[in-house]
């Protein structure tokens, strides 16, 4: 009879507490949700931007064709949902992908969306329409697109050069809104109009950001939010203590660092923090074309020469990931295996014998105890530039190369790397789009604006065509694996770490997903509500 | 007097005038312009991308035609575009001087109101407790950096308050208004308060060594109008000079503490119109503070006109 009661009463408790869950998850409409804005944008154009100071604030602004599922951390094909498209097919051997459109989605302005809007985009974004963006950085994104067809206003068709499944994904960033056709490049900078969640309201530079919800989103019931406001606070300090004291609700999305995360749980331990790969690849970019670097033996001794856990360690706390190109698994999909990674040249466990290994390539080069190789390391005038770089000097000590750190202002950065006037530099490079198309042409195809040391090799620009028309996840893969452990093996531009930031909000934020292979895609914020 | 006035204005034409070429010029010595900036943002260098919009905004041209553009412009009142924002450059500054002016004007009020009868009681009082602990006061406030001084009020308010005393746009009762600028009004005039002081205090000390002091007291003049009739207005010279220079200087502190205290006013807005390289809004502005600095020397000097008729009899 007793264990019977115990019975019931376990049950009873156990429906209480998941119908208390059931009503706590239950979201709510209304309230306008504070976020402190790292630095003010140049502009509110996503597509003339490099940056998620951007996509933050602007992406629930408007709707992709197709968008990563927002409540899914990990982007990856199987979380590619549609949003302005109903539906797509692959069609013509692959070299077709047509979407049909959804009906009655209308402009913040009123005026209807159609597939008018979207071959305006792309052609824009292809640089083939009358009216031209001022900057256009994700051109490349496009090279295999021949040109957008219209079937009338609800479908419309990219037929592509060749087949190119990682179309979709490039799509799916929350770099590649659908903008609207009557709206001027220019007038997009300043007063953006979407079809998204949120209707823009004011941008005031250096001070602040306003949206406000879009009744009419074709989305019922979405979004939960009355509109987000945005504080521009460039001074890090000063804004993890707003959070803190409880002036927003969100602090800005992986701007909370390591060693401050601790700050911020010990003074706000409610706070709701997590810590994810922002898909950011510290690395080192090496002019290749002239001496000392144009010996191939000193780029290996120098990516022998490094101990990536001390990077790791030193500048987070132990959170990052050791990977090539590609960001490594669990969080990436396509990095290299660990026992893969580890037997390229200076990936091994083994510090010592690689540096041993990297003093002989020196001595071979001529330099040695008596006679230390002099190089400039170049890189930005910014903390998280500007802190890996001497921890690469201190690192380069140890084969012979004394290294100089020059600061650069970011204003000067471009341009110096542009005509070549560096040896050595330290550089960042952010991955909008977890897929190899998107980095490996990018960075390390031949002649792309992106690419930085002019790394060319044709036999591996082969290989990345291969690996982008291939349809088999597996094949591609292998592929993708073979080519990223080439790059390093390579010197093209040796990657050091991939960092992981934190993101936090306050404890009744309720609907947030931190992505955690990319930090440029999940800011629709259509589900997110407050909890009080 | 009249004289005095004319050769002083026409002397602020020529300094104006100096002013406008070298915050031209100084400007575009410093390596990179807007484009570099924004293609630097972008991740990219396309030359064709780069040449059109170097030529959309004119940076294209000879200098000395970008100089007549602006400078015409700026005493037509046309302000030009904000390369940025694309806004119309007086709209985006205008809204954020009032906010400065009020800050700067609170600053000042902070130093002069506190600096000046502290610097007064610290020379009376001089050898005593109170004027060592007066001196430790000034010295530490012209030791403490601001941002330093920002920083530590706003960790030590959310620590002890749980409150961030930092900008309210929209304060909803005038106290809270107030609130909002006094705390970085204090943290940015606490130096300026303790320079204001320490000037007092020396001033005041030589003067109250003077002859006609000493007889005000011989024909039994009260502590209180010996000090503040006889020899703080004799003493007071010297802290309107200083008081004029920190006026000039304390845009400096301000762009510090409106960083520091997310305070939305124009001293921040040129650091950051400053690092895009955003030559309207740059020029224009410093051109405007140049105005109000060379207007605060001018006023100051018709002040020692005033105080000193010896002045505006000799000069």
């Amino acid at each position: 009879m007793r264990s019977v009661r115990a019975l019931a009463a376990t049950a009873a408790l156990s429906l209480l507490a998941f119908s208390s869950i059931a009503l706590a998850a239950e979201p709510k409409q209304g309230g306008i949700l504070r976020m402190y804005h790292r630095d003010s944008p140049g502009n509110a154009s996503i597509h003339e931007g490099a940056t998620y100071s951007l996509n933050v604030p602007f992406m629930p602004v408007f709707n992709n064709l197709v968008i990563y599922k927002q409540d899914v951390a990990q982007n990856s094909m199987d979380t590619i949902v549609p949003e302005l498209a109903e539906s797509w097919a692959w069609v013509n051997d692959n070299k077709t992908l047509t979407f049909k459109l959804r009906q009655g989605v209308k402009w913040h302005d009123g005026k209807p969306f159609t597939s008018a809007d979207v071959k305006c985009t792309f052609d824009m974004l292809m640089g083939k329409s009358q009216q031209k963006f001022r900057q256009n950085p994700r051109k490349s994104w496009y090279e295999q697109v021949n040109d957008i067809s219209t079937n009338g206003d609800l479908e419309v068709s990219f037929n592509l050069k060749r087949p190119q499944p990682s179309l979709l994904a490039l799509l799916a960033s929350g770099y590649t809104p659908v903008y609207p056709c009557h709206v001027s490049p220019g007038d997009m900078r300043t007063h953006p109009v979407g079809t998204g969640p949120f209707k823009f309201v004011e941008f005031k530079a250096n001070e602040s950001i306003k949206l406000t919800r879009n009744p009419d989103y074709w989305r019922k019931g979405r979004p939960y939010l009355d509109g987000i406001e945005f504080t521009i606070i460039p001074n890090r300090s000063t804004a993890i203590l707003a959070f803190v004291a409880g002036k927003f609700d969100m602090a800005f999305p992986t701007e909370v660092s390591i060693p401050l995360l601790k700050d911020v749980k010990s003074q706000a331990p409610n706070a709701v923090c997590v810590v994810e790969p922002n898909n950011v690849a510290t690395n080192i970019i090496v002019n290749s074309s002239a001496p000392p670097f144009d010996n191939i033996d000193i780029r290996r001794a120098m990516a022998l020469s490094l101990d990536r856990k001390a990077f790791i360690s030193i500048m987070f706390e132990g959170q990052g990931d050791v990977g090539g190109t590609m960001l490594p698994p669990p969080n990436g999909l396509w990095g290299m295996p660990k026992e893969m990674l580890e037997s390229i040249p200076g990936y091994g466990p083994d510090i010592n014998a690689n540096r041993e290994e990297a003093k002989k390539l020196m001595q071979k080069a001529g330099y040695g105890p008596d006679k230390h190789l002099a190089v400039k390391v170049s890189t930005r005038n910014i903390p998280v530039y500007r802190d890996p770089a001497v921890i690469l000097i201190d690192q380069l000590k140890s084969i012979y190369i004394d290294g100089e750190l020059d600061v650069v202002e970011t204003a000067n950065w471009f341009p110096k790397i542009a005509r070549k006037d560096y040896m050595l530099g330290l550089n960042l490079t952010g991955n909008a789009v977890d897929d190899p198309d998107q980095s490996f042409y990018e960075n390390y195809s031949c002649g792309s604006e992106r690419n930085y040391t002019n790394y060319c090799n044709k036999e591996i620009e082969k290989l990345f065509d291969v690996q982008s028309q291939e349809t088999d996840v597996a094949k591609r893969k292998k592929l993708v694996w073979d080519i990223d452990k080439k790059l390093q093996e390579d010197v093209a531009r040796p990657i050091i770490f991939h960092a992981r930031t934190g993101s936090c909000w306050q404890p009744y934020v309720k609907g947030v997903t931190v992505m955690s292979n990319s930090s440029y895609n999940g800011y629709r914020y259509e589900d997110v509500w407050m909890d009080k | 007097m009249f004289a005095y006035l004319v050769r002083r204005l026409l002397l602020m034409l020529v300094t104006l005038f100096g002013i406008s070429i070298v915050i031209f010029f100084l400007l575009r010595i410093v390596p990179g312009n807007i484009v570099d900036i924004l293609f630097a943002a972008a991740g990219y260098v396309d030359p064709a991308d780069k040449a059109n919009l170097e030529k959309e905004l004119g940076i294209d041209q000879p200098l000395v035609v970008q100089y007549w553009h602006w400078i015409s412009g700026f005493l037509r009142g046309d302000f030009g575009y904000s390369y940025v924002s694309e806004k119309p450059a007086l709209q985006e500054i205008l809204p954020r001087i009032p906010i400065t002016a009020r800050l700067a004007g609170l600053a000042l009020l902070f130093s002069a109101s506190i600096g000046i009868p502290l610097g007064v009681i610290s020379a009376v009082k001089q050898g005593t407790k109170l004027d060592y602990a007066l001196r430790v006061v000034s010295l530490s406030g012209l030791s403490l950096p601001s941002f330093w001084l920002g920083l530590l009020i706003l960790t030590a308010s959310v620590a002890m308050f749980n409150q961030m005393p930092i900008f309210n746009p929209n304060p909803a009762t005038w106290l809270e208004a107030f609130a909002t600028y006094a705390v970085p009004a204090a943290a940015v005039g606490f130096r300026s308060a303790a320079l204001t002081m320490r000037i007092t205090r020396s001033s005041m000390l030589e003067v109250l060594r003077q002859d006609y002091i000493r007889t005000a007291r011989a024909k039994g003049a009260s502590d209180a109008a010996v000090n503040y009739q006889h020899a703080l207005k004799n003493a007071i010279l010297p802290v309107i000079t200083v008081i004029g220079i920190e006026a000039a200087f304390l845009i400096g502190g301000l762009i510090v503490t409106e960083t520091v205290f997310n305070i939305p006013g124009v001293a921040r807005f040129l650091v950051e119109a400053i690092r895009w390289r955003d030559y309207p809004i740059v020029q224009n502005l410093v051109m405007l503070i140049a105005i109000v600095v060379v207007s605060a020397n001018f006023i100051v000097d018709m002040l020692y006109a005033v105080f000193d008729p010896r002045i505006r009899y000799t000069d």
